[in-house]
C-alpha cells in the first residue's frame, strides 16, 4: 500500500477510468442498436411494410456515427493496457491478452468486415445478403461483448490459472475454467440487458420528442415515430423487470465471490444477520462508520440473502488494505438501482397506457420518456463504476494489486497524456454528441432516403456546387 | 515441449509481422489519402477520395487492434516494455487516429457549417501525425530501448532521435505514395491525373528515405551490420536491395504507360521489402537490443490455444475481407459513390 497515494498511479487509474468510461457508451450503444437494426430489417423483409425500412434507414445513420466513435475510442483501450498497466499486462497477458485476441478475431473483424456492406451496400448486394451483413454486424457486437466480459470477469473471479513462482506470471491451466469463470455468466447477462435497455430508452425518447413536437404543431405524429416509440416501450416493459432479476442474481454471485465489494456497496461495517438496508448514508473509510445512515430494517439481509436472518458481510471482516473505497460505490450502486427501478416503472406505465390506447396521446408520459433518454446509459456507467471500483485494490482479484500493476511511466508523461485525452475527448466526443442530437432532432420521414447523408457526399456536393462541372465525374473506366 | 517452446514464438513472430504488414499497407493508403488532402483542395474530389476508402477503413484499422492484441497475448514481455517506452508517440498516434476516424462522418455531418473545415483539417493532420508516429515508433524499436530486469528503464523522450525522425518522415512519404497510387487505381479524370504527378514525386522521396534508412540501420548495432554483410547471410539478403530497384523501374514504367493497378502494386512491393528488410535486421530480437522473442513470449499453453483459433479464424477473416473489397470494386466517381 505504500504506493497508494503515488500521483502517477492515481493518474494512470484516472486516465484508464476516463477513457474506458467514455468508450463503454459506444459499444453498448452499438450492441443495442445493431440488434434493433437487424430486427427492423428482418421485419421489413418479412412484412414488406415500408415503415420498417424508413426506421432502418433513420437509425443506421446514427449507427454509423456511434460505431465510428466506438472504433476509435476502443483502439485506445487495446494499447492502454500496455501503456498504463505494463506489469499487469506482462503477468496477466498470457490469459487476458489471449481472450482479447479472440475478441479481435471473432468479433472486430466480423463487425468491420460487414459494416461497409451494411452501410453502403444496399444497392450493391441483394436484400438477403444485405440482411445477412446486418446480422453479422449485430452478432459481432454480441461476440465482442462476450469475450471482453469474460476477460473482465476473470479479473474479478480468477479461475483456471497457476502462478509461475519464478516470474509471478499467471499461467493458463484450464481455458474453459478461465472463460466460464464464476461471475462471467451473470456479468454477461446483466451487461447485455443494460445495452438493450439503454438503446430502448434512447429510441423511446427520440419517439417521444417527435410526438411532442407534432402535438405542439397540431399534427398527428408520423407512423415511423409511433412504431419506434411503441417498439422501445415494449423493450422497456419486458427488459427492465428482467434486468432487475438479473441484477439481483449478479448481486448474490458477488456476495459469494467478492464479499468485500458487497460490504462496501452496502456501507456495512460489521457483519450481521437481520441486517438493515441503508437507503442513504456517507461511508467514512477512516472512522469505519457510515454517517447519516437511513436504514430500512431487515431489508439488507432480505435483498442479499433472500432471507430475513441471512448473514451479511461487513467491511471490518477485511483488513484495511483490502477494502474497496466504499463512498464511491455506495452511491454509484444506489444511483444504478434507482434508475433501474424508474425504467421499470416507465415500462409498466407504458403497458397501462397501451391497454387504454393512450400510449401515443399522453403528453405527460412522452415528457417522462424524453427525460429518461440517458437513464439507461447512466445506470450502465454507474454499474460499471460499482463493479470496477469495487474490485479495488486489486486488478486480479485477491492476487495482484493495482499499485503493483502500473507501468514505469514518468509522471510528466502521464500528466501530459491525461490532459491531451481530456481535451481531445471533450472536443471529439462532444462534437459527436452534438451531431447525434441534431440527427435525432430530425424526425424520420416516410420514404426516408437510403444513404447515410454522411456518404451522400457526391449528391450533396454536386447540388451545393451546381456550377462546377468536374471532368472527373465522367465515366473513365 | 522444448521444441514447442522454441517453434511457437517463431510461428507467432511470422503471424505478427504479417498482421503488421497487412495493417501498414491497408491503413497506409487510408492515412496517405488523409495526407493528400493537403494537395487536393477541391471539395468534390476530396469526397471521391474519402469514398474510395469509406467502406473499408474500419476493417483496415482492425489489423492494428489485432497487432496490439497478439503482442499482448503472445509476447506480453514485449507489449509491457515497448508500450511504456513509446508512451508519448503511442498516445499521440491514438489521439491522431481518433481525429482521422471520426472525421469520415463528421466532415460531412457538419457540411455547410463552419466546422467542416475543422474536420477536414483533423482528417489531414490526424493522418499525418499517425503516420509520423508509426514510423518513429518503428525506428525507435529498431534503434532499441533500455531495459533493466525485463522492464523499460529509459526516459520518456529516448525514442526521439534523428534516426526515428527520419523513419517517421519516410513512412509519411510512403503512406502518401500508397494513397496516391491507390487513387490512381480507383479514380478517374482530374484526380487520377493529379495523383500520377504526386506519385512520381513521392516515389522519389520514399526511395531516398529507403536508401538513407538502409545505410543508417546497420550502423546502429554491430549485429545488424553482420546480418547484412557476413557470408552466407549476404547471399540470402542481397536480393532485397536488388528487388527494390527492380520495383522502382516497374513503377516508373507503370506510371508512364498509364497502368491503373501497376503503381499501387509496386508501392505495396516496396513496403513488403522494407518490412522484410527490417525483420531480417532485427531477428531474433523482439525488443532490441536485449530481449529475444523467447524472452518475451507467453507460456506455450497460451500461444498454442491462441494459435488454434488463429489458424481457423484468419483464413475466414481474409475471405470476407476480400469479399468486402470485391463488393466495392471498380472506379469511384462523384456520381456513383456508394449511394
Amino acid at each position: 500500500m505504500q504506493y497508494a497515494h503515488d500521483p502517477a498511479l492515481l493518474l494512470a487509474r484516472f486516465q484508464f477510468a476516463f477513457t474506458v468510461g467514455v468508450h463503454i457508451i459506444f459499444p453498448a450503444f452499438s450492441i443495442g442498436l445493431a440488434a434493433y437494426l437487424a430486427v427492423l430489417e428482418g421485419l421489413w423483409l418479412r412484412t414488406g411494410r415500408p415503415v420498417f425500412l424508413d426506421l432502418y434507414r433513420y437509425w443506421i445513420k446514427v449507427f454509423s456515427i456511434v460505431f465510428g466513435m466506438g472504433v476509435v475510442s476502443g483502439l485506445v483501450m487495446s494499447y492502454e493496457f500496455g501503456t498504463n498497466w505494463s506489469v499487469f499486462s506482462k503477468k496477466a497477458g498470457p490469459i487476458t491478452g489471449v481472450l482479447l485476441s479472440y475478441e479481435v478475431m471473432t468479433a472486430f473483424f466480423l463487425e468491420a468486415g460487414f459494416l461497409g456492406v451494411m452501410l453502403f451496400g444496399m444497392n450493391k448486394v441483394g436484400r438477403g445478403l444485405h440482411f445477412a451483413a446486418t446480422c453479422c454486424v449485430s452478432v459481432g457486437t454480441l461476440i465482442s461483448m462476450t469475450w471482453i466480459l469474460s476477460s473482465n470477469s476473470w479479473m474479478q473471479t480468477p479461475r483456471g490459472y497457476t502462478i509461475d513462482p519464478a516470474t509471478g506470471r499467471f499461467m493458463p491451466a484450464d481455458w474453459l475454467a478461465i472463460i466460464f469463470n464464476p461471475s462471467f455468466p451473470f456479468r454477461l447477462v446483466h451487461m447485455g440487458l443494460a445495452a438493450f435497455l439503454s438503446v430502448a430508452f434512447i429510441v423511446g425518447a427520440t419517439g417521444a420528442w417527435h410526438m411532442l413536437k407534432a402535438r405542439k404543431a397540431g399534427k398527428i405524429s408520423s407512423e415511423p415515430v409511433r412504431v419506434m416509440f411503441s417498439m422501445a416501450m415494449w423493450m422497456a416493459a419486458i427488459v427492465a423487470p428482467l434486468q432487475i432479476l438479473a441484477g439481483d442474481a449478479h448481486g448474490l454471485n458477488t456476495l459469494k465471490y467478492q464479499p468485500a465489494k458487497i460490504a462496501a456497496m452496502e456501507g456495512d461495517w460489521v457483519s450481521e444477520d437481520h441486517a438493515p438496508e441503508l437507503l442513504f448514508g456517507i461511508p467514512n473509510m477512516k472512522t469505519e462508520h457510515t454517517d447519516y445512515a437511513v436504514k430500512l430494517p431487515l431489508a439488507g439481509s432480505l435483498i442479499l440473502t433472500h432471507s430475513l436472518n441471512g448473514k451479511v458481510p461487513g467491511m471490518k471482516d477485511f483488513p484495511r488494505d483490502q477494502r474497496p473505497p466504499s463512498p464511491v460505490i455506495f452511491f454509484s450502486f444506489r444511483i444504478m438501482v434507482a434508475l433501474g427501478m424508474l425504467m421499470m416503472l416507465v415500462g409498466l406505465w407504458s403497458l397501462w397506457l397501451r391497454r387504454n390506447s393512450t400510449l401515443f396521446t399522453n403528453p405527460l408520459f412522452h415528457r417522462v420518456a424524453l427525460c429518461m433518454a440517458p437513464a439507461g446509459f447512466l445506470a450502465l456507467l454507474c454499474g460499471w463504476i460499482t463493479t470496477e471500483v469495487g474490485r479495488q485494490p486489486w486488478t486480479v482479484y485477491g492476487l495482484l494489486r493495482t499499485s503493483d500493476s502500473v507501468s514505469p511511466v514518468a509522471l510528466s508523461s502521464m500528466a501530459f497524456s491525461m490532459t491531451a485525452f481530456v481535451v481531445v475527448y471533450v472536443l471529439v466526443f462532444g462534437s459527436g454528441l452534438g451531431i447525434l442530437v441534431r440527427m435525432l432532432g430530425r424526425a424520420p420521414q416516410e420514404g426516408e432516403h437510403d444513404t447515410p447523408p454522411s456518404h451522400a457526399s457526391g449528391i450533396l456536393a454536386t447540388s451545393m456546387h451546381p456550377g462546377v462541372i468536374d471532368p472527373s465525374t465522367g465515366k473513365g473506366a | 515441449m522444448m521444441d514447442f517452446a522454441y517453434w511457437l514464438p517463431i510461428i507467432w513472430a511470422v503471424i505478427l509481422v504479417a498482421a503488421i504488414s497487412i495493417y501498414v499497407v491497408l491503413d497506409g493508403f487510408d492515412l496517405g489519402i488523409g495526407m493528400l488532402f493537403a494537395l487536393e483542395r477541391h471539395p468534390d474530389r476530396r469526397d471521391v477520395m474519402v469514398n474510395t476508402i469509406a467502406p473499408v477503413w474500419d476493417g483496415n484499422e482492425t489489423w492494428m487492434v489485432l497487432g496490439g492484441a497478439v503482442l499482448y497475448g503472445v509476447f506480453p514481455g514485449a507489449y509491457a516494455t515497448l508500450l511504456p517506452a513509446f508512451y508519448l508517440p503511442i498516445v499521440l498516434m491514438l489521439l491522431a487516429l481518433i481525429f482521422r476516424g471520426v472525421a469520415f462522418e463528421f466532415r460531412v455531418m457538419t457540411r455547410g457549417t463552419g466546422r467542416e473545415g475543422m474536420w477536414n483539417a483533423g482528417f489531414m493532420a490526424g493522418s499525418a501525425i499517425a503516420a509520423f508516429c508509426q514510423g518513429a515508433i518503428l525506428g525507435g524499436v529498431v534503434q532499441g530501448i533500455r531495459v533493466v530486469d525485463g522492464a523499460f528503464a529509459g526516459g520518456p523522450l529516448d525514442w526521439l532521435t534523428p534516426f526515428s525522425i527520419l523513419c517517421g518522415l519516410s513512412v509519411m512519404c510512403g503512406y502518401a505514395l500508397l494513397g496516391a497510387t491507390w487513387l490512381i487505381w480507383r479514380t478517374t479524370g482530374v484526380l487520377e491525373a493529379s495523383c500520377r504527378r504526386w506519385a512520381a514525386r513521392l516515389a522519389v522521396g520514399l526511395f531516398i528515405g529507403i536508401v538513407a534508412v538502409s545505410l543508417w540501420t546497420p550502423l546502429l548495432h554491430a549485429p545488424y551490420l553482420r546480418r547484412w554483410t557476413d557470408w552466407p547471410n549476404i547471399a540470402f539478403v542481397a536480393p532485397v536491395p536488388v528487388l527494390v530497384v527492380v520495383l522502382g523501374a516497374l513503377f516508373v514504367m507503370g506510371l508512364r504507360r498509364g497502368h491503373s493497378k501497376g503503381p499501387f502494386l509496386c508501392a505495396l512491393g516496396w513496403f513488403f521489402l522494407c518490412l522484410s528488410g527490417l525483420g531480417i535486421t532485427v531477428w531474433p530480437y523482439a525488443v532490441p537490443p536485449g530481449l529475444t522473442l523467447w524472452d518475451v513470449s507467453s507460456p506455450p499453453s497460451s500461444q498454442f490455444f491462441q494459435l488454434i483459433g488463429t489458424a481457423i479464424l484468419l483464413p475466414i477473416i481474409l475471405t470476407y475481407t476480400i469479399y468486402s473489397y470485391h463488393v466495392f470494386r471498380g472506379k469511384v466517381t462523384q456520381t456513383d459513390g456508394y449511394h
